[in-house]
Parts: structure tokens; C-alpha cells; sequence
């Protein structure tokens, strides 16, 4: 039987993109300016399906791009409005040079994102290189493994964006996540109401008693340490985070923090991975349990700020691991999620265990059962001195090598 | 994947209602207590065109999202779909596989190339003529998949899939009775034989 773990919780079956656009009409935001783009046309659509019925009272503002639904949504944050968007792959990519304004102008714009490929070649289905592309824009990323995290996430990414004044970014897997129903728990209009509070800007330009310059030039002068401040901002976010997702276990009882661990205590080979083939990735090690391969998983869920000195300590404690990024940097070297991961061991830990990087899943290509158990397989050959780990990137289920 | 874990996979025609039909199974089965999934195949979208979505079915928490390769049982919504599609991939010697068809499960059995005791009939197109007035052939097979299956709730479905359509179909209750109707006999007459 299929039970809620907050006492006042509802279960629904219900797709990833439409518990984002329920968390929405909850929150409730003053602004909500968007551009709708497969795979996350449905959360637009029915966010604004909410606004036409008068279930929510946001204005909704129906703009022709996604740079103008970008822009529109600093507006609306600069005014001192709550405000939120969605979109994906190509829809992010146009979105860009305003991410970056958003995050420069720290506001705390929360935006529902599914990973979708980016072209060319044109593709619709989920990788995550559309917002691998944008993690250095300076938002806070929460990725979703499933839909009860895409909807926690979304509660959760308005109080950590307006107490670190960083925009955040919450995404689910194209299609996977965001077009498969599943089994998730919704909690009371009211009880979401109470958890993210009212909005109270410390400044906003319609509070025109207190006028203040926003988007000035800033040169040699102070550029630089204003630059500063934003990463020190993404580097502070990281207790806020932890303080909301303290809170929120405390109020809805799930528990939530940088990554997952699953059956990392006694893990020999560990695989990093972020959203929804983590799940897949859990049977595999169930599986492989039960044959004596001590096989673990690291699941980052905030991937802005990247939780280095946490990573590094878990994974310290493995013989080999295996990173599994879904976007290529195209950068001669590694994927982004393994950069990071290698990055954090070498400045945290005086040794540190055998490594490999896999790229897969690009354009919605799939990942089975068997492709991930082929990793943990190599990982335990490698940890047993039977193999050597690859000194380059590594490809899963793709047929030119 | 657990070895209690239902999976399903429904072959249909763009239009068809194969997707909705995944849709309305999982969200059935979720009142009566099992954790489910529903996921469409996404391609080009356009009336006609061979279309798949899928279902899981489990007493225990699904975290797995791969696609399903080796469905236990199959649905056929359209039989012109046996010409064009391989509906029988993945399927193997134990998968059982459900057609909307006026033929017996002997010649279904032949015509798709596995043992009569794998294949189970029911005329949905019929059914759901005489129900709904109309061939939409998927709301009938949802009875005929909960009876292959056999150890799901059938009332539980019957009442799910009532207030599902009382919400869509308010002005129209003829619609409701007619689908509730069709998915009872589609129960009652799907055969192997």
C-alpha cells in the first residue's frame, strides 16, 4: 500500500511536469513569465490553465521568446515580485546572456527546467546538456531523480533562492521524468503557503521611497569584487540549503541534502550520477549485492554549488568509481560532473581511489540495467588490480567508437 | 527489476488512445495501493502512426527508469498494427499478449508466431461500438489486461476510471456509463480461446 509520509500529504499520479506546475500554483509567485518548449510545454501550459481557472492569482505573462520571458522575469524581480519561469534545452540556450544578468543582479528567480538535448542535430529527448552548459551562469542547480524530488525541489528552490538572492534553476530528465507518471506525494495548499513564506524583498525599484541603481557599468573600480560576491554568494548557499532542507524534513518529513547516497557505507565501487538513471542505477546495485559486489551510488542533487569537500570525503573511501555524466563538454578531456568529482579529490584528499568518466544517454539514448551493471563490473575488476581504468572518456551505448 | 513487477506494453495507433489508456491503467491501479508508472513512447506525433507507452506495476517503491524491453504482457489496441509492428519483441515463451481482434487466440496465435496459451482475444472495436457508440477500443481493454493479469482489483479500476471520467465528461454521462460498460465486458468476454 502506498502511504504518505507527511501526515496531511495526498498521493497522485502525476508526471514530472505536472507536480512542477502544482508546485507552482502552491507558491503561487506574483510573475510568472514563460515561453513554452518541448518537453516542458506542459508545465507552462498548465500553470497557465491554473491562472485562466483563477486557481492561482498570478499574472501570467504569455511573452513571444524565451530571452523575453527571461527578461520579463528580472523585471518582475527587480520590481520585487516573487517570480518564476520554465523552459528547456534550446529554450535555456536563449535564455543565456539574461541567465547570467539574473544571477549578476542576484535575483532570486526560480525557474522549472527539463534537460533536453540542444541541437543540431534537432532533438527533443532528455540529456542534460542544456544546463550543464549553463553551470557556471551563476544559479544554484537541483537536479531531480524523480517526480516527488521535482516537486520537493521546486518547494524547497524558492526559500534557498531568496535567502542566497541567487536565481535556481530545478530540473527533471526530458521525458523520462518529465512524461512519465509515477507515484508522488503533494502536500496541503496551505502547508506549502506556510513553508515558503511571504516574499519580502530587501529592495525592489517599485518601492520608490527608496530609490537604488541597478544594472550600472561597472568597470576596473568594482567589477571585480561584486564577481567575488556572487561566488562568495554560491559558496555561502550551500549551509542555506542544508537549513532549508532541514526545515523541510522537519515540516514534510523527506530528507534531502547535496547528493543521495545509496549503499555507500560499505562501498567498494561507487558510480556518480545525476537524475533519473540513479534510480535505475539503485536495482542495479540491489542486484549486484546479492551476488557480494559492494557497488554504491553518490546522487547529486545540487550540482551549483558543487558540494566538493562532501564528495570527496565519500568517495575517498571506495577502491574505484565511475562518473556517469548525460552531457559531453566536447572539451578534449572529460565530462563536467567528472571534472568536478576529480577536482574536489585532488584538492581534498592526499590519495585518492581509481577513477573512469562515461558519457551516455545524449539525445534520450537509453541506459539499461545491463549498461550499468558493465560499469560496476570494470570498477570491480579495476578495484581488484584485475583491469586498468581508462585514461579517457568513456562512451555507453554508442555505436561508433 | 523485482520479480513481483508488472511490466506492460500498449500497441496502438496515433489517435488511438494508447497513451491515455497507460494513463488510466496506472492512475487505476494506484487507488487500489500498487506504486505504478505510465510512460508514452515519444516520436513524430501524427494520427495513424504506430504508437507505444508502457506501464509498471509493483507493490514496492519503482525507482527504475529505463525502458522495458520485456514486457510480461502486451496490449494490441489496433490488429492492423500484427503487418507493421513487432509486437511480439521482448516477449518470449511466458509474455502474454492481449488483441482487439474478431479472429480466435488459435489463429491470433498463428498469425503472431507464439503458443495459443501466450495470446488472449477480446473484440474492444466491437465492444466499445456497442458501449460507447464508437471504436475506441482502449478503455475495453483495460478490463481485458485487468483479467490476464488476474490478480488485480477490478472494482477498484471500475471506481478510479468512473470519477476520472466524471471529471472529463460532467454533460455527458451517457460517455461514462458507456466506458464503464465496455471495460466490464471486455473483462467478462476476453478469451483464450
Amino acid at each position: 500500500m502506498v502511504k504518505t509520509v507527511f501526515s496531511k500529504g495526498k498521493i497522485v499520479a502525476k508526471t514530472g511536469n505536472e507536480v512542477m506546475a502544482e508546485a507552482m500554483r502552491q507558491i503561487a509567485p506574483d510573475v510568472v513569465a514563460a515561453y513554452p518548449i518541448t518537453p516542458a510545454t506542459e508545465i507552462v501550459q498548465i500553470f497557465s490553465q491554473f491562472v485562466a481557472d483563477g486557481k492561482v492569482p498570478t499574472e501570467f505573462v504569455a511573452v513571444e521568446s524565451e530571452h523575453s520571458a527571461m527578461s520579463a522575469t528580472i523585471a518582475a524581480s527587480v520590481a520585487g515580485a516573487r517570480a518564476m519561469t520554465g523552459t528547456s534545452s534550446q529554450g535555456l540556450a536563449y535564455m543565456w546572456e539574461m541567465l547570467y544578468i539574473a544571477a549578476g543582479l542576484r535575483l532570486p528567480i526560480v525557474m522549472a527546467e527539463v534537460n533536453r538535448a540542444l541541437s543540431a542535430p534537432i532533438n527533443i529527448h532528455g540529456d542534460q546538456s542544456d544546463t550543464m552548459g549553463a553551470r557556471d551562469a551563476g544559479w544554484i542547480q537541483i537536479y531531480s531523480e524523480n517526480s516527488q524530488e521535482a516537486y520537493d525541489n521546486m518547494i524547497q528552490a524558492v526559500r534557498i533562492a531568496e535567502a542566497s538572492k541567487l536565481p535556481t534553476m530545478v530540473t527533471t530528465d526530458g521525458f523520462i521524468i518529465s512524461h512519465c507518471m509515477e507515484v508522488a506525494e503533494v502536500y496541503p495548499d496551505a502547508d506549502v503557503k506556510e513553508f515558503v513564506g511571504e516574499y519580502k524583498p530587501e529592495r525592489a525599484l517599485l518601492d520608490y521611497k527608496r530609490p537604488f541603481t541597478l544594472g550600472a557599468i561597472d568597470l576596473q573600480d568594482f567589477y571585480f569584487e561584486h564577481r567575488f560576491q556572487l561566488a562568495q554568494a554560491m559558496r555561502d548557499s550551500k549551509k542555506i540549503i542544508l537549513d532549508v532542507a532541514s526545515d523541510f524534513k522537519k515540516k514534510f518529513g523527506r530528507e534531502y541534502s547535496f547528493y543521495e547516497k545509496y549503499q555507500m557505507d560499505d562501498a567498494e565501487v561507487a558510480i556518480v550520477t545525476i537524475g533519473s538513471a540513479a534510480g535505475t542505477t539503485k536495482v542495479v546495485i540491489d542486484e549486484l549485492r546479492k551476488k557480494g559486489i559492494k557497488a554504491g551510488l553518490i546522487k547529486i542533487r545540487v550540482y551549483r554549488p558543487f558540494p566538493a569537500e562532501e564528495i570527496a570525503k565519500d568517495l575517498s573511501k571506495v577502491k574505484a568509481f565511475a562518473v556517469l555524466d548525460r552531457a559531453d563538454s566536447c572539451s578534449g578531456t572529460f565530462a563536467p560532473v567528472y571534472l568536478d568529482v576529480v577536482a574536489a579529490l585532488y584538492a581534498n584528499c592526499a590519495s585518492a581511489p581509481k577513477s573512469e568518466n562515461y558519457v551516455y544517454g545524449l539525445g534520450g539514448r537509453e541506459i539499461s540495467m545491463e549498461h550499468i551493471e558493465e560499469v560496476y563490473m570494470k570498477l570491480d575488476a579495476i578495484a581488484k588490480g584485475i583491469k586498468k581504468a581508462s585514461t579517457q572518456l568513456e562512451y555507453i551505448n554508442v555505436r561508433i567508437k | 527489476m523485482s520479480a513481483k513487477m508488472i511490466e506492460v506494453r500498449w500497441h496502438g495507433r496515433g489517435g488511438q488512445g494508447a497513451k491515455t489508456a497507460a494513463l488510466l491503467f496506472a492512475q487505476a491501479l494506484l487507488t487500489t495501493g500498487k506504486y505504478i508508472q505510465a510512460f508514452p513512447e515519444y516520436g513524430p506525433e501524427r494520427m495513424g502512426a504506430p504508437v507505444q507507452s508502457f506501464n509498471r506495476v509493483s507493490d514496492t517503491p519503482i525507482t527504475i527508469h529505463c525502458g522495458i524491453t520485456e514486457p510480461q504482457f502486451v496490449v494490441i489496441l489496433d490488429p492492423s498494427l500484427l503487418d507493421a509492428v513487432d509486437v511480439t519483441e521482448g516477449v518470449g515463451t511466458q509474455g502474454k499478449v492481449i488483441v482487439n481482434t474478431s479472429f480466435s487466440a488459435e489463429e491470433m496465435a498463428k498469425k503472431l508466431g507464439i503458443a495459443k496459451e501466450q495470446v488472449f482475444v477480446v473484440n474492444a472495436s466491437k465492444i466499445s461500438t456497442e458501449t460507447i457508440g464508437k471504436d475506441i477500443p482502449n478503455t475495453p481493454m483495460l478490463g481485458a489486461l485487468v483479467k490476464v493479469i488476474g490478480n488485480l482489483d477490478i472494482n477498484g479500476v471500475l471506481d478510479d476510471t468512473k470519477s476520472k471520467l466524471e471529471v472529463k465528461f460532467r454533460s455527458k454521462p451517457e460517455v461514462i456509463e458507456g466506458n464503464l460498460t465496455s471495460i466490464k465486458r471486455a473483462y467478462d468476454e476476453v478469451k483464450n480461446s
